[in-house]
């Protein structure tokens, strides 16, 4: 069980599968947000399903309006059940707190995406700023 | 976070659910970004279009509207998705317009001013030096924290709606002295001349600054931008950078001299000629085809519509024009018989829109457009991810160009 520090961050306390890579995160842009996988060719993600998944990525990206769009996810029950970012951008933090979407950034131990692999169970914790890669 | 008594009342529910909602919400954010308290601030500025709102989104709001919400101060909007005397002939459909309408009708039951702009700054109420506001819209952002001198982070829709509704705002980011500190030194050597060359500095300064924690002073200009000029310049910034903040040395209030924002303590780092031609180089070449051309993003002053009107009076286009404008401009616009001269070519003027928040990708498989001109370098970034082609080029080509039909 490793125990990594991060700053304070929004939401509730979830736990998922992590799915992770060394890229960035647009709700807009990245996204089939009806199918729930990434859709833009060119992420590392694309194809794979973001559905109740610890995401673990670099930043966030995008305009003002992606601040709506995890709300609309969740609403649906096609969204993220956390997301975890070396640094998480206004935007998208605002977004998490209109969701109530758990969301955490700036790891004491580096590299978020380095520190996480995917398929680990982890547990999210935002008040606190803890993640738990319980296996 | 340190609340006042009033603060207290209002998370307490004592102030109605709505105001409970708005400043929990702001808690949970400034939380994440260290805020020590709020803000008073004197307006909001919400972005709502009905593509990131959605079905949810406008429930939510109605649901605000149904237990009474009122807005505490000034607020306005950016443009809607649709325009609603012209959507069917751009392939827009009924669910996307019913969307639009709704959200007009909760954001009037709270009071909300619906100015449907992102050029606030030229035509409603320019903030002023000092004056903490929420503004969403990353352009509406940028411009009134660097030429107006105001103090606003970028506000996504429900924190300014927020911020509307609790008159206030966390108190973190550019509304600290500390965050409107250079970090970066940009040397220009190669002199703007017309909006879209304002655009590419913007683009290219954005793309080197990279960062919404970043803020770029920008010496060596001999020219002082016009308003429209710093619009471009700002928009395009802000959307290659996610910047919210650039200061040109001698021009913007915070910065008569480079050393009144601690840029004389950074290393300067050149923009070449070359480095402009680059980014250029990566939108159209002469010779190619195109399938619209756009004028929009941001939403064009009274000024260029005239400039607009002047150029495209009398010719006749193999591609067609679109002009996005604010409602403001709009009636201006009419009354001095612009609108007309410019739909007498078969271009078309939309009110309250902006090409690319109403519903651009649906739009442009609707007309089998792709191939899209425009001055506005913000555009061409953005439209790269909703399947377009996007080429740029100034007011003046893409009008020869539309003549034609391909980049002249």
């Amino acid at each position: 069980m490793t125990v990594l520090k991060c700053h304070k961050g929004i939401g509730p306390k979830v736990s998922g599968e992590a799915l992770v890579a060394d890229d960035n995160f647009s709700a807009r842009y990245d996204l089939d947000r009806i199918k729930g996988i990434f859709s833009r060719p060119q992420h590392k993600l694309a194809g794979q399903s973001y559905k109740d998944k610890i995401l673990v990525l670099n930043t966030s990206k995008g305009g003002v309006a992606s601040a709506w769009m995890l709300y609309e996810m969740k609403s649906r029950g096609i969204a993220p059940k956390a997301i975890l970012f070396n640094n998480a951008n206004t935007i998208l933090a605002q977004g998490a707190a209109l969701a109530d979407m758990a969301m955490c950034d700036r790891f004491e131990d580096g590299d978020v995406t380095t520190l996480i692999q995917s398929g680990q169970t982890v547990e999210v914790d935002p008040e606190a700023g803890v993640v738990t890669i319980l296996a | 976070m340190k609340l006042t008594d009033e603060e207290q009342a209002m998370l307490a529910g004592e102030m109605g659910e709505p105001k409970r909602w708005a400043i929990d919400h702001q808690i949970k954010v400034g939380g994440m970004f260290d805020a020590a308290d709020l803000v008073p601030v004197s307006q909001a500025h919400m972005m709502a279009d009905p593509e990131s709102v959605g079905d949810a989104g406008v429930s939510f709001m109605e649901d605000l509207a149904d237990e009474g919400a009122r807005v505490a101060i000034p607020m306005i909007t950016d443009p809607r998705g649709v325009d609603l005397n012209y959507y069917r002939p751009l392939g827009q459909t009924e669910e996307m317009a019913d969307i639009d309408r709704r959200t007009i009708a909760a954001c009037e039951r709270m009071g909300i001013l619906m100015t449907n702009t992102c050029v606030n700054y030229q035509t409603i109420m320019p903030p002023v030096l000092g004056d903490h506001v929420a503004y969403g819209d990353t352009g509406v952002v940028i411009y009134s924290n660097s030429v107006c001198g105001a103090r606003s982070n970028f506000e996504g829709g429900p924190s300014a709606l927020a911020a509307g509704l609790t008159g206030r705002t966390p108190h973190y980011g550019l509304h600290l002295d500390e965050h409107r500190r250079a970090t970066r030194r940009f040397v220009v050597r190669e002199q703007p001349r017309e909006l879209t060359d304002w655009g590419v500095l913007g683009a290219v300064a954005g793309k080197m600054a990279g960062s919404y924690w970043a803020v770029p002073v920008i010496e060596g200009l001999e020219v002082v931008p016009t308003s429209d000029e710093m619009k471009h310049l700002g928009a395009a910034m802000a959307s290659y950078g996610s910047t919210p903040l650039f200061h040109l040395a001698g021009i913007t209030p915070e910065a008569r001299t480079v050393a009144d924002v601690g840029g004389d303590k950074l290393q300067a780092e050149e923009i070449s000629k070359a480095d402009l031609d680059a980014l250029r180089s990566s939108f159209g070449a002469k010779g190619d085809k195109i399938d619209v051309v756009v004028f929009a993003a941001p939403q064009l002053s009274l000024v260029e519509m005239q400039q607009v009107a002047g150029l495209v009076d009398g010719k006749s286009f193999k591609a067609p024009i679109l002009v996005c404008t604010s409602p403001q401009v709009y009636a201006d616009a009419s009354r001095m018989k612009f609108v007309e001269t410019i739909e007498a070519t078969g271009a078309k003027v939309l009110e309250g829109t902006c090409y690319y928040n109403q519903y651009a990708r649906e739009v442009g498989e609707a007309n089998g457009w792709k191939r899209l001109l425009s001055n506005s370098a913000k555009i061409v970034n953005i439209l790269g991810g909703y399947g377009y082609q996007p080429a740029l080029a100034s007011m003046e080509q893409c009008v020869a160009s539309a003549v034609v039909g391909e980049i002249v």
